[in-house]
C-alpha cells in the first residue's frame, strides 16, 4: 500500500460517532497526509491535478448549462444565445465550459507527454497508464458529443464526418451509422442521444475512471523526473527517504499551479473566448443546415492530428483503422517499450531524438488536420502548387515518423541497442 | 547551498512558465492572423457607445426591413447602449414590437425568398459566423451589375442576392474590368454617380453598423471585457499569495 492509514478519531462527538462508523477522514488523511511523493516533481507534474480541477469545472459549469440548454433540434440553437444573451453570467458559465474543454485537451496532452518523458506508463505503473488511455477515450467521445450539442453547422456536419466513420465497418456499416444517429442524418434523436451520454453516461464513466486511475497510483507511489523508486531507500520511520506528504506540500504548490492556470485561463475566456475560432468556430454560429455544407469541416484543434491520420490515408477503412491504431498503440507502451531506464534524463539519444520527433509529428499531424497546411502552401510554394500532392507527401510522412516511434522503440529496447546512463540512486533535484 | 538551489530552481520554473505564456500568446497571435481570411483588419471597435448608437439608427433604418436581429431585444440595446426606452421605441421600432421583443421583423420568408432568390439571413451572429472585418469589407464593395437580378453585385461576395441599401449614401459604385468576356475580373471600384455623403463619411457610416453588428453577435462582450481586468488582478493576487504559502511550506524540505 502506497498510503499510510491512521484511524483518526475526532474530538468532535458528531464526527467521532460518524468515523466510528465509517473513516471518511482516515480515508481522506491517507490519501493526503499518508500518501508521500517524490520530492522532485517538477513543472510537467501540474497537469495532473490541473485536469482534476477542468473536470470538476466542466461538471459544474455543465449542470448550469443543463438547466437552460434544450436538447431538441429545433429549440437547441436558439437555447444557447438564450444562455448567451438573457440568462444571468449565462455567457460567463458557457465560456468556462466551451474554453475548459479545450484546456481539457492541452493539459491531458502535456499530462501523458509527461507520462512518456518520464517512464511512467512502466513496470509497477502499467494500469495507471492503460486506466488513464480508457480516460482519455471516454473523453474524446464526451467532447464530441458535447460538440455537437450546440446545434451549430460544424456540429452537424462534424457529427454527420465522424458518425459516419462506423459505415467504413465492413458488412453492418451502413445499419451501424444509422442506428447510432436514430435517423438518416444527424437530426433530433442523435442530438437527444449525444445530450444523454454528454450529460449522464460519460461522465459518470470519467468520474469511475479517475478515481480508479488515482487509485491504482496511490497503490504503487508516484513516478518522478530521476524515474527512480523512491519506495526502495526508506526513513527508520518507513516513510521514503525521498519522500514528502502529499499534504501539505503538494496541496500548496498545486495551489500556486491552479492560481496561475487559471490566470491563463480567464485571459483566454475573458478577452479570447473563441481563440481566434480555435475553441469556437465561427461556422458553429450558423445553425445546422444539411443544405449549406461549411467550406472546410474540421474538427476542432484537439483532434485534427486523428483526423489528419485518417485524411492521409485514401480509402476508408484502413484510414479509420489507422487512426484507431495511432490510440490503440499508446494503450501497448509499457510492453512495446522494453527499456528498464525509466526516465528521459538517463535513457540513450535514440530514445530521446525518437520521443521529439513522436511529439513534433503529433503537432505537424494536427497542423495537416487543422487545414493550416492547405492554407499555408500557396504561401509558400506559389499560388500554381499542387496543394493535395504538397499536402498528402508533408501528412504522410508525419504519419510515418508517429508510427515509426512505436516500431523503433520495441527494436532499441528489444535488442538492447540502448546505452542508457547511470540511474542515480536518489533524485537529484528539487525545489 | 540550499537556497541558491531553490533560487535556481525557482529562476528555471519562471523562465518556463514565461515561455509557455509566450507560447500560448504567439499561438493565439497567429491564430488571429489565420482567422481573417486575408482581409484587412479594420479594427472595428466594439465598445465605442457613441458609435453603436449610430450603427443601431443606421441598422434599423437601412437593413432591419429585410434582416433581422432574432436574438436581439430591443430593451437589451437600450440597456447597452445608454439609450433612453422611449427613444428606442420612436426611432428604432418600425415593426410595432414592444420595447421587450426581440428585433425580428415581417417580411414573410418565403415570399422574400422569391424576391431575392434567397430570404434575407438573419444577422445576430453574421458577425461572429463571419468576422467583423467581413462585414466592413462587404458593405463597401457592392457595384451596379445590369446582368444580375437586382442589378448589383459584390466583390467580397461575388453574386449575392443583395442589392446596396447605402447607395444613397455611397453613391453609385463600378467595377473597372480587366480581361475580356467571361474572363473579366473585377480589378478596382470606383464611384461613378456621387452619393449624398463623403467618402470619409460613409466609411464612418459602414464603421458603426459593423461595430453595432459586432455588438449584435455579443452583447455580453462589453461587460465580459470591462470585468475581466479585474478577474486577472484578483487571480494574480490569489497566485501570488500560493506562490508565497508554498515558498512557506516548502522551506523544511531539504
Amino acid at each position: 500500500m502506497g498510503t499510510t492509514f491512521v484511524r483518526l478519531h475526532p474530538k468532535n462527538r458528531v464526527l467521532g460517532w460518524i468515523e466510528d462508523r465509517l473513516p471518511w477522514l482516515s480515508f481522506l488523511s491517507a490519501h493526503t497526509a499518508g500518501y508521500y511523493a517524490p520530492k522532485n516533481f517538477n513543472f510537467w507534474y501540474y497537469f495532473g491535478s490541473l485536469a482534476l480541477v477542468v473536470l470538476v469545472n466542466q461538471i459544474l459549469t455543465g449542470i448550469f448549462l443543463t438547466m437552460f440548454y434544450k436538447p431538441n433540434a429545433a429549440e437547441a440553437f436558439a437555447s444557447v444565445e438564450y444562455i448567451m444573451r438573457d440568462v444571468d453570467w449565462g455567457w460567463l458559465i458557457r465560456y468556462m465550459h466551451s474554453t475548459g474543454a479545450s484546456l481539457f485537451f492541452v493539459v491531458v496532452y502535456l499530462h501523458m507527454f509527461r507520462g512518456l518523458m518520464y517512464g511512467s506508463y512502466k513496470k509497477p505503473r502499467e494500469l495507471i497508464w492503460i486506466i488513464g488511455m480508457l480516460i482519455f477515450l471516454a473523453l474524446m467521445a464526451e467532447a464530441f458529443m458535447g460538440y455537437v450539442l450546440p446545434w451549430g453547422n460544424m456540429s452537424f456536419w462534424g457529427a454527420k464526418v465522424i458518425i459516419s466513420l462506423f459505415g467504413a465497418v465492413p458488412v453492418i456499416g451502413d445499419t451501424l451509422v444509422q442506428w447510432i444517429m436514430g435517423d438518416y442524418l444527424p437530426a433530433d434523436a442523435t442530438l437527444n442521444r449525444f445530450f444523454a451520454l454528454h450529460v449522464v453516461a460519460l461522465p459518470l464513466v470519467l468520474i469511475l475512471l479517475v478515481v480508479l486511475h488515482i487509485g491504482a497510483l496511490h497503490e504503487v507511489g508516484s513516478n518522478n523526473p530521476d524515474g527512480i523508486e523512491i519506495k526502495e531507500k526508506k526513513k527508520p520511520d518507513g516513510t521514503p527517504l525521498d519522500g514528502i506528504a502529499f499534504h501539505p506540500y503538494y496541496t500548496v504548490k498545486d495551489l500556486f499551479g491552479t492560481g496561475f492556470f487559471l490566470l491563463l485561463a480567464a485571459f483566454i475566456i475573458f478577452y479570447a473566448p473563441t481563440f481566434g475560432g480555435w475553441f469556437l468556430e465561427h461556422d458553429n454560429f450558423i445553425p445546422a443546415n444539411n443544405l449549406a455544407t461549411p467550406e472546410h469541416i474540421k474538427p476542432v484543434w484537439y483532434f485534427t492530428p486523428f483526423y489528419a491520420m485518417l485524411r492521409m490515408i485514401p480509402a476508408k477503412l484502413p484510414g479509420v483503422i489507422v487512426m484507431f491504431l495511432g490510440i490503440v498503440l499508446l494503450f501497448f507502451m509499457p510492453w512495446l517499450d522494453r527499456g528498464v531506464v525509466k526516465s528521459v534524463r538517463y535513457r540513450g539519444l535514440g530514445y530521446k531524438i525518437a520521443l521529439g520527433l513522436f511529439a513534433l509529428s503529433f503537432v505537424m499531424l494536427g497542423a495537416v488536420g487543422a487545414g493550416v497546411t492547405a492554407e499555408k502552401i500557396p504561401e509558400w510554394f506559389g499560388a500554381d502548387a499542387n496543394v493535395t500532392t504538397i499536402e498528402n507527401a508533408f501528412g504522410r510522412f508525419w504519419l510515418f515518423v508517429y508510427f515509426a516511434f512505436f516500431a523503433f522503440l520495441l527494436i532499441y529496447t528489444w535488442f538492447g541497442k540502448e546505452k542508457t546512463k547511470r540511474v542515480p540512486d536518489r533524485v537529484t533535484t528539487h525545489d | 547551498m540550499i537556497e541558491t538551489a531553490i533560487v535556481t530552481s525557482t529562476r528555471h520554473l519562471m523562465k518556463r512558465i514565461a515561455f509557455a505564456a509566450l507560447a500560448a500568446v504567439s499561438f493565439a497571435g497567429v491564430a488571429h492572423a489565420a482567422e481573417e481570411g486575408g482581409m484587412e483588419p479594420m479594427n472595428i471597435r466594439a465598445d465605442d457607445i457613441a458609435s453603436l448608437q449610430r450603427g443601431s439608427r443606421l441598422f434599423f433604418n437601412y437593413c432591419s426591413g429585410c434582416h433581422s436581429l432574432e436574438f436581439m431585444r430591443y430593451s437589451r440595446i437600450a440597456e447597452d447602449l445608454k439609450l433612453d426606452e422611449k427613444d428606442v421605441q420612436s426611432s428604432l421600432i418600425f415593426t410595432g414590437a414592444k420595447i421587450g421583443d426581440k428585433a425580428t421583423n415581417h417580411m414573410p420568408a418565403a415570399l422574400a425568398a422569391g424576391w431575392f432568390g434567397k430570404a434575407p439571413p438573419d444577422l445576430s451572429l453574421e458577425a461572429r459566423a463571419k468576422g467583423s472585418d467581413w462585414i466592413y469589407h462587404y458593405l463597401k464593395s457592392f457595384y451596379l451589375d445590369p446582368s444580375r437580378p437586382v442589378g448589383w453585385n459584390n466583390t467580397v461576395f461575388p453574386n449575392a442576392s443583395m442589392p446596396n441599401p447605402l447607395w444613397e449614401m455611397q453613391g453609385l459604385q463600378v467595377g473597372v474590368k480587366s480581361g475580356e468576356g467571361s474572363d473579366a475580373k473585377v480589378e478596382k471600384l470606383e464611384i461613378k454617380t456621387p452619393g449624398g455623403v463623403s467618402e470619409a463619411q460613409y466609411d464612418q457610416a459602414v464603421r458603426d453598423i459593423t461595430a453595432f453588428l459586432t455588438y449584435a453577435g455579443e452583447p455580453a462582450a462589453l461587460k465580459r471585457t470591462s470585468m475581466g481586468v479585474w478577474v486577472l488582478l484578483y487571480l494574480a493576487f490569489f497566485t501570488f499569495l500560493a506562490y508565497l504559502l508554498k515558498h512557506e511550506f516548502w522551506k523544511d524540505v531539504h
